[in-house]
């Protein structure tokens, strides 16, 4: 046992990651703690409830949740157990309702959480209060640009302060849309990997795999047309530059010159000739709406972002949504979505998603490698006893700005912050 | 009633043959030879557990193969880096329940029940359950896919894990 799991020689360069942080039983009961009850956790997107009583349901760090909108139109965050005796007051994934009923004693909640009526009420007497049992809301609920996010932790800062530089790689997200509605695309992708969770922060990110782990969507892309050659400026394992970037907070992102075909805005092969001049309308509207800069900001670079703890934003070869959390030791559930602007024509829609499954999901030409690697470590790690520590100091010799996003500078931004919450938590 | 005559004929024993031939490939990774089974216009499709009817233009799937991201498809399997098919997955695939359920001039539609057991090294056994839906249209005389949907029954992938072999 020890009880630094991450130890850091600056003089050095030397960063270890203790692999007990990822196998332990008892590493992950305290990080539920340490980490998932204090952090904002992203629950889901207000696109997802586009009409008052619309509702999701879903796990938000080990609590099931509601996530709807009620009558009046406020969207919530309500913990899906009656109050009477405990039960999931609502079991269907999703759905528009009226009101919540507890299928065991029929207690019947508003869309807003407040008890509506109880059958038999006068079994329980006159100081009996029907205010005091509505449905609990979790203790903070707030979002930035429609993405909502609940935090178990009343004292926490508010979401704004917490996302920090965050904020102005989401920005370069919803942007894509003229005004600025972004929209979750229907169809989830719910899928578990034999890994722990914290592995795929890091392979999110992780741009240092990508020549070995996704060959097979390299040359994918090569038949395409993409150059995938490397430019020949020295240490540059990629086709083109990147850098890995600390947004403060343990937020982290990949920041690089996009190579790769995307549907906001740059054209490849895959997309068919007619695509061309509606790819070029994209373009035009970014730069009329946001100026030639920021058009190619948003256009001609692709950004891995990590909000931390396990919110990730991928846009590249489309945009997902990914978050996950972890089921055991040396397992999660990863849920995925693909986001849209929610103006696009339904061509435009159609060649996002098949965009999406060139490279995202369990039946894309690249995620399902990705999966392959982290199980690979999963199982390599069972060696922790004797194999006791990983690396993680590459690109630690050069300046924090100079990190490329095949370093692994991001990454440690990402354990710093892990392994002070876990000491805070003592 | 001359349409009639023109609609598509193939007795279910015909059909039933054709996708036995067509797990059996698939089994043995005979892969070249299973996308030979396949019109040039060939759609390969898992939709999303929870949208089973949806459209792959609107909604995301798990996988939505046009004929070129097929061949691509079976590229990257028989390629050594594909590491999460390498080495590849043992698979046995029960068809059963097969019938002909419609069709026009020159498709024949095809449904049937599908169990395919993979099995990996140090992996449990993942049983994936559900039922296919085939547009199979004939060229030169001889049964083609034009079309082959594969829809799972569980709520969601869960722990099935990846769909990486072609299901």
């Amino acid at each position: 046992m020890t009880d630094r799991y991450v130890i850091e020689d600056r003089a050095q360069n030397t960063f270890s990651l203790s692999r007990e942080a990822l196998v332990s039983p008892a590493v992950l009961e305290k990080e539920h703690r340490a980490i998932f009850d204090r952090c904002w956790i992203y629950v889901g997107h207000a696109s997802e409830l586009a009409q008052p009583g619309d509702f999701r349901t879903r796990q938000v760090a080990g609590r099931p949740v509601i996530f709807c909108r009620d009558k009046a139109g406020v969207i919530r965050a309500l913990l899906n157990s009656c109050r009477h005796r405990g039960t999931t007051v609502c079991r269907e994934r999703e759905g528009n309702a009226r009101q919540f009923m507890c299928m065991y004693h029929g207690w019947t909640y508003e869309t807003d959480g407040a008890l509506k009526n109880v059958p038999g009420p006068e079994a329980y007497g006159a100081a009996f209060d029907k205010r005091k049992f509505g449905l609990v809301p979790v203790p903070r609920f707030e979002h930035y640009r429609d993405f909502y996010f609940a935090c178990f932790d009343r004292l926490a800062p508010p979401l704004v302060d917490y996302l920090a530089g965050a904020k102005e790689y989401i920005d370069l997200v919803v942007d894509q849309s003229p005004s600025g509605r972004m929209e979750i695309i229907a169809g989830v992708q719910e899928y578990d990997v034999k890994a722990n969770w914290k592995l795929l922060v890091e392979n999110s990110v992780d741009d240092y795999h990508l020549p070995t782990v996704h060959t097979t969507w390299l040359n994918y892309m090569k038949n395409a047309g993409v150059n995938v050659r490397p430019p020949k400026e020295e240490g540059l394992l990629l086709p083109s530059k990147g850098w890995g970037k600390d947004l403060g907070n343990g937020h982290l992102t990949t920041d690089n010159v996009n190579f790769r075909g995307r549907p906001v805005a740059r054209w490849i092969s895959i997309y068919g000739e007619d695509a061309k001049a509606d790819i070029d309308a994209i373009r035009r509207e970014l730069v009329a709406r946001l100026g030639e800069e920021r058009a190619a900001r948003i256009a001609d670079t692709n950004r891995n972002l990590i909000v931390f703890p396990n919110l990730a934003l991928n846009d590249g070869s489309s945009v997902t949504v990914r978050t996950f959390f972890p089921i055991a030791p040396d397992r999660m559930r990863v849920t995925a979505w693909c986001l849209g602007p929610s103006e696009e024509t339904p061509a435009q829609r159609a060649r996002r998603l098949d965009a999406f499954l060139t490279f995202y999901g369990p039946g894309g030409f690249a995620t399902p490698d990705d999966v392959a690697a982290l199980e690979a470590v999963q199982q390599g790690l069972a060696a922790w006893r004797e194999v006791g520590w990983s690396d993680m100091s590459r690109g630690m010799a050069k300046p924090a700005d100079a990190q490329l996003n095949t370093d692994e500078g991001h990454m440690r931004v990402f354990w710093r912050r892990w392994s002070e919450l876990m000491d805070r938590a003592g | 009633m001359s349409g009639r005559r023109n609609v598509a004929r193939a007795t279910r024993e015909e059909v039933e043959d054709f996708l036995y031939r067509e797990a059996a490939l698939l089994d043995a990774w005979r892969l070249d030879e299973w996308l030979a089974l396949t019109t040039a216009d060939c759609g390969y499709y898992v939709p999303p557990n929870e949208k089973p009817d949806a459209d792959h233009r609107s909604t995301l799937f798990t996988v939505a193969d046009n004929h070129a991201r097929l061949v691509e498809r079976v590229k990257r399997l028989k390629d050594p880096s594909a590491h999460a098919e390498y080495p590849p997955s043992r698979t046995r695939r029960m068809i059963s329940n097969v019938h002909i359920t419609g069709g026009d001039s020159d498709t024949i539609e095809v449904a049937a029940n599908f169990v395919v057991y993979r099995f990996r090294r140090d992996d449990d056994r993942r049983a994936f359950v559900g039922h296919y839906r085939y547009k199979l249209r004939r060229e030169n005389g001889v049964l083609k896919i034009a079309e082959r949907r594969a829809i799972l029954d569980s709520e969601e992938l869960g722990a099935l894990g990846a769909v990486s072999f072609i299901l």
